[in-house]
């Protein structure tokens, strides 16, 4: 099959602008097939995304494996970038399975999703996503925002939860990443729904290391780094829990398109149901600690579920 | 072309501006902070560049650096400088010095070396001590040259300046950085085309230095001379 480009798909790359167009590109180029014509003839390959997150490579490459295995033909298109680069071609059917979490990705569909609570989510999520996409079970294993402070900081203040920060005297400066500025949970958030006042910094590397910098250094107070990451325990972070609901609850939760038939489905529930939270921080662990590809790691994973 | 009217529409939204996130103080921002790497790297890298220039000695060593300082990209030098340094703008402002030093040094070193070497001579034999040499004589026939590699940092350097907001709350970077991961399109490409505009003003003004510098010459020195390094991308 060759790649057709229409005269409106040129103009869009002409323009050169819009970064989900040079994803879009980027898929069309990747392919034998060009993954955004949905009209039929490639239903027999399922196409699997995954973010530029190496925790959620990791879970793409275990549903991608474990299809596989079962003698279904698969086709990876990993690491295309945050949700705002790939939701619009999971809309369009381009791509017909996702590892993705349940809160963020309601929130992306729906701004106005009142839902906090895992299962109020899933279901809000199960209305919000558009026709021809439905939302596969939930895994129990989660991976969401959390705010960071120090041991330190923790113990100095008495920290525990997110309210307790309204006992902080001192100015707080809370770093992440830009566009965490204008996100309901970032520093107008924190104000309408706990009062605590913070003042923002931008760091771009996600909760990476320089943010673990930032905080250690004293630099920042607080900083958003996911549940999953393995840096928390290693350098004895204290995320505050969050009693009001802040942060949606953020389940792995599988999306798919009409493309994933039954029996794909069910190989992909028993993923989720196998996956507990601890499983996926630990998953995590070997790639940061042991620099394993997320190849190996879903290999290995699958084959001591029993799964492969 | 819808995006393009978006982006203006962004840029003249009056609320946009005033404030300390308004258009106005990021784009002072972002000249105090292209106008200090090119200044810290001029202070190394003119002199040196002079120096190497009028002496001819250790040029083959300082200019092969230089020439590898170039390959290093700039947002993977600054990670390093931000696990070293932590956050805010040290880190940003070293990386931009060392982007903008090469362009500098050779500017400079060009510069001097492109002085006629018969008027030299001449005002060597004339009893002009080196120092004379180089700030009557062999600075300003090759001023223009050196202008030209100031040129060229500060195109470097003010477009690659949004990496400072990488670690900190400055600069226009602020908007493509907040732009891009938010789908905010318009936010995006209007800190694009300010950052495009800033560097065109520069460039421009620049220029006329450059020009002014070669017009009173008597003796102006051959074209033959590198005017200015290419930008890198």
């Amino acid at each position: 099959m060759t790649i057709t480009r229409s005269p409106h798909r040129l103009r869009r790359v002409t323009a050169g602008l819009a970064a989900a167009a040079i994803g879009a590109l980027t898929l069309a180029a990747c392919g034998d097939s060009d993954p955004l014509d949905n009209s039929g003839g490639d239903s027999d390959t399922i196409v699997i995304g995954s973010q530029e997150y190496y925790s959620n490579e990791i879970i793409a490459e275990a549903y991608s494996q474990a299809l596989e295995a079962a003698g279904f033909e698969v086709e990876e298109e990993f690491k295309i970038g945050q949700r705002e680069a790939y939701l619009p071609d999971i809309e369009s059917g381009a791509i017909d399975l996702f590892p993705e979490y349940t809160g963020p990705l309601l929130i992306a569909l729906d701004q106005d999703a009142t839902a906090k609570l895992s299962d109020d989510v899933y279901a809000a999520l199960g209305e919000a996503l558009p026709d021809g996409l439905r939302a596969l079970e939930q895994s129990e294993a989660t991976d969401q925002d959390s705010y960071v402070v120090t041991r330190d900081y923790a113990d100095q203040w008495g920290l525990a939860t997110i309210e307790d920060l309204t006992k902080v005297t001192d100015p707080i400066v809370f770093g992440a990443n830009s566009e965490a500025e204008s996100r309901p949970n970032g520093p107008k958030g924190l104000k309408s729904t706990y009062g605590v006042e913070v003042s923002f910094t931008p760091i771009d590397d996600g909760g990476g290391p320089l943010t673990v910098k930032a905080l250690k250094d004293g630099d920042i107070q607080m900083a958003i780094i996911y549940t999953g990451d393995p840096s928390i325990q290693k350098n004895d972070l204290v995320p505050l829990e969050d009693t009001k609901g802040l942060f949606l609850a953020s389940h792995v939760v599988p999306i798919a398109s009409d493309d994933v038939d039954d029996e794909a489905a069910a190989i992909i529930d028993e993923i989720s149901a196998a996956m507990s939270p601890e499983d996926l921080v630990a998953l995590n662990a070997r790639s940061v600690d042991e620099q394993l590809s997320a190849e190996v790691i879903a290999k290995e994973w699958l084959e001591d579920e029993g799964l492969l | 072309m819808s995006l393009f009217g978006d982006a203006l529409a962004w840029i003249l939204d009056g609320g946009h501006w005033g404030g300390p996130t308004g258009i106005d103080t990021r784009l002072w921002q972002h000249l105090a902070v292209t106008f200090a790497a090119v200044a810290l790297a001029a202070a190394v890298a003119i002199p040196l560049g002079v120096l190497i220039g009028h002496t001819g000695r250790g040029r083959l060593v300082v200019v092969a650096t230089a020439g590898a300082v170039r390959a290093v990209p700039t947002l993977g030098l600054l990670t390093l400088l931000g696990l070293w340094l932590g956050i805010g703008l040290t880190a940003p402002l070293l990386a931009l010095v060392v982007l903008a030093f090469p362009s500098l040094l050779a500017g400079a070193y060009a510069g001097v070396e492109s002085a006629d070497r018969g008027a030299v001579d001449a005002a060597r034999s004339l009893g002009m001590s080196e120092w004379q040499l180089v700030l009557r004589v062999e600075l300003p026939l090759g001023a223009a040259v050196v202008i030209g590699g100031l040129r060229a940092a500060t195109l470097q350097v003010v477009a690659t300046a949004t990496l400072a907001a990488y670690l900190s709350d400055t600069g226009l970077g602020r908007y493509l950085f907040a732009g891009l991961k938010s789908r905010d399109y318009p936010q995006m490409l209007a800190g694009a085309l300010l950052v495009a505009a800033l560097a065109l003003l520069l460039d421009v003004a620049l220029a006329f230095v450059q020009r002014a510098c070669r017009g009173p010459a008597p003796l102006a020195p051959s074209d033959a001379a590198p005017e200015a390094a290419p930008a890198k991308g």
